[in-house]
């Protein structure tokens, strides 16, 4: 059971008052861009085991979005954070790479 | 004007914990900058409160401000006076980004009462509902069971629910079950 700290309202929300709402930090490609990149948008995900940074939506509570960043083997939060975030913060990378040296996900580490 | 009835008509469930329909209620769902000192002047006028904290409520009798979101109010008012209240909102804050309904009609309120009320909310919610970590003055948006429902307590042994009014049948049966069913212990005073 996942407990997560909703950044926008300040409560540990239990898995059941959230949303899951997929991969984080997915960059948006519209009109004029090329087939792949549109099918990296729709398509393609990751599936990792360990470090994993998701969407949530606080549905039951105040209702906002925000992201995680928890490890998909052990249940293990490292933190959350506010959805209009284009990269993890730092703080939150520190922490995973304080659990998890050397760590990789997409294009951050 | 037709003639409003609440949700369940002001049912009671009389126990060692008692569950009573609280009848109607003005609310009014106020969403905009809540930092807005012209919004928090207006709160002020209309209930008689200032605007609560994260994760508070200020509820005196039928009055006061709930805090939803970081960009939503829940403001109670006595029924009769929701018309009142709106009018002096939507003149309050013309010009700005704002957005006022009222939702009266639309949701339920139902309270419970008793010496275990905190032990009969704990079984229904998500919510760690320790003395240490929920206390009058707190207000929480959550579930019971499987419908959306938010409460705050007003003392000690009394908690004010409003869910709803689709689901108050429902909510109403679940507390008054796990009312019946008698305290767990877990919260026990010390």
């Amino acid at each position: 059971m996942l407990t997560l700290h909703c950044p926008c309202c300040g409560v540990d929300a239990d898995e059941t008052d959230l949303h899951a709402g997929g991969e984080a930090h997915l960059k948006r490609h519209g009109p004029g861009s090329s087939d792949e990149q549109f099918e990296e948008y729709l398509f393609m995900r990751e599936n990792p085991k360990g470090v994993h940074f998701e969407r949530w939506r606080h549905a039951y509570g105040c209702g906002k979005w925000f992201l995680a960043a928890r490890c998909t083997s052990t249940l293990e939060v490292f933190g959350t954070y506010p959805a209009q975030t284009l990269e993890p913060p730092q703080d939150i990378k520190d922490a995973i790479s304080a659990k998890r040296p050397g760590w990789v996900w997409r294009e951050f580490s | 004007m037709s003639n409003a009835v609440s949700a369940l008509q002001a049912r009671v469930a009389p126990g060692e914990v008692t569950i009573r329909e609280g009848g109607l209620r003005g609310m009014i769902i106020l969403r905009g900058d809540l930092a807005s000192k012209k919004l928090r002047n207006l709160c002020k006028t209309v209930t008689g409160v200032a605007v609560p904290a994260q994760g508070q409520a200020d509820v005196t009798g039928d009055e006061g401000l709930c805090w939803m979101s970081p960009d939503e109010l829940l403001v109670l008012v006595p029924y009769a006076e929701v018309g009142e209240a709106l009018a002096a909102i939507d003149k309050a804050l013309d010009g700005e980004h704002y957005l006022a309904e009222n939702v009266s009609d639309a949701r339920a309120l139902i309270h419970v009462e008793g010496a275990f009320a905190r032990e009969v909310m704990a079984k229904l919610a998500p919510v760690d509902l320790h003395p240490d970590s929920f206390n009058p003055g707190d207000f929480r948006r959550t579930r019971l069971a499987q419908a959306a429902a938010a409460f705050w307590m007003r003392d000690e042994d009394t908690f004010e629910v409003i869910c709803f009014r689709s689901v108050a049948e429902y909510v109403f049966g679940l507390l008054a079950q796990s009312a019946k069913e008698g305290p767990v212990g877990y919260f026990a005073k010390t």
